[in-house]
């Protein structure tokens, strides 16, 4: 009886890393244009594949990857991208910080793991699921889109040349398809919801446009102020359930 | 060597923020302020990465990446699996760009 127990339990864990697995080809495909081209790029910037591959496996945040090797053509010391990179990646915080409210924190064993594994991508999938994940199906998200994008990047620095312009420029589309996608169901269902996330795309346009921050910190100042202006005017205080 | 020192940087600085909040979340609880504020972000962070990244999303061709962006939003709006709007709004702009010779 027992081990029949056990035995259940662990194909209910086999089917949830699998379904998590499943969940995550979208971010999987979406990733793949992205890496090809981090890997093409690194290889015409002078960095060996060795470290290509390590800036995927071991840093896995995609902007801050192409701004290193902006940097590092630039002439910029390492300290100084370094500094960029963790104003560039604070956004992760707020992210990682909304996570541990619907995450299985009790368990802290794979915290690392999961925390490794938060990107935009994930995130914006995870934060727009009516139901909480397991710790299986997160992991079975992440890391297969981390094989994505380490695959990618080697893929992107050995054979990057011979994907046709065309397609790898339209596939430059697929990230921003992915969170128009996750997105649209809860506009429509909530008017709040819509609001808040123009006036994030709005105030980002609007720092972008003005130059008078950095990157990394534009999209912070536009995150808090669209969630701040969202909490104070336009969430149902009664019930303190949103929208 | 530099540059894997350069890496070893980097990764420290990208992981710290995303392993603290659920450390200190999974230890203390979270402040009922900041779950507030919490509840909103996602909505936040979807407007705020969408725009303008999209728009540039094709280098010096905002026509493309905009057909690609109203071709994901109608596809969503009547279809919930996202790998269909992923492929119907790649599909979508890798026409514009075949046909006006990008």
């Amino acid at each position: 009886m027992m081990i029949n127990n056990s035995l259940s339990a662990q194909t209910s864990q086999i089917s949830e890393l699998r379904q998590g697995i499943v969940a995550s080809l979208p971010i999987f495909i979406g990733y793949i244009p992205v890496a090809v081209t981090f890997g093409l790029l690194a290889k015409s910037t002078g960095v060996t594949l060795l470290e290509a591959f390590l800036f995927s496996a071991l840093v896995f945040a995609g902007a801050s990857q192409f701004m290193a090797l902006q940097l590092i053509q630039f002439g910029v010391s390492p300290l100084q991208i370094v500094a960029i990179t963790f104003i560039m990646n604070f956004r992760h915080f707020l992210m990682s910080s909304y996570l541990s409210t619907i995450f299985p924190i009790n368990d802290r064993s794979w915290l690392p793991f999961i925390s490794f594994g938060v990107t935009d991508e994930s995130f914006a999938y995870f934060s727009t699921q009516k139901q909480h994940p397991g710790a299986n199906f997160i992991l079975g998200l992440q890391y297969s889109a981390y094989v994505s994008w380490v695959g990618g990047t080697i893929v992107g620095y050995i054979f990057g040349a011979i994907i046709p312009h065309t397609l790898q420029a339209s596939m430059g589309l697929a990230l921003y398809a992915l969170f128009i996608a996750l997105l649209i169901p809860e506009a429509k269902k909530s008017f709040p919801a819509a609001i808040i996330a123009i006036i994030g795309g709005l105030v980002h346009s609007l720092l972008t446009w003005l130059k008078f921050f950095s990157t990394g910190w534009n999209i912070i100042i536009a995150i808090l102020v669209a969630a701040g202006i969202g909490a104070l005017l336009l969430m149902d205080e009664e019930k303190e359930e949103c929208l | 060597m530099k540059t894997i020192l350069l890496i070893i940087g980097m990764m420290s600085v990208t992981f710290i923020p995303r392993y603290l909040p659920f450390i200190a979340f999974s230890r203390y609880k979270t402040p009922r302020l900041i779950k507030r504020l919490l509840r909103t972000l996602p909505y936040a962070a979807l407007g705020t990465l969408i725009f303008p990244g999209a728009i540039m999303a094709v280098p010096g061709y905002p026509v493309a990446a905009v057909v690609g962006i109203v071709a994901a939003i109608i596809c969503s709006w009547f279809r919930k699996e996202i790998i269909l709007t992923v492929l119907f709004s790649v599909a979508a702009t890798f026409l514009v760009l075949y046909f006006s010779g990008y």
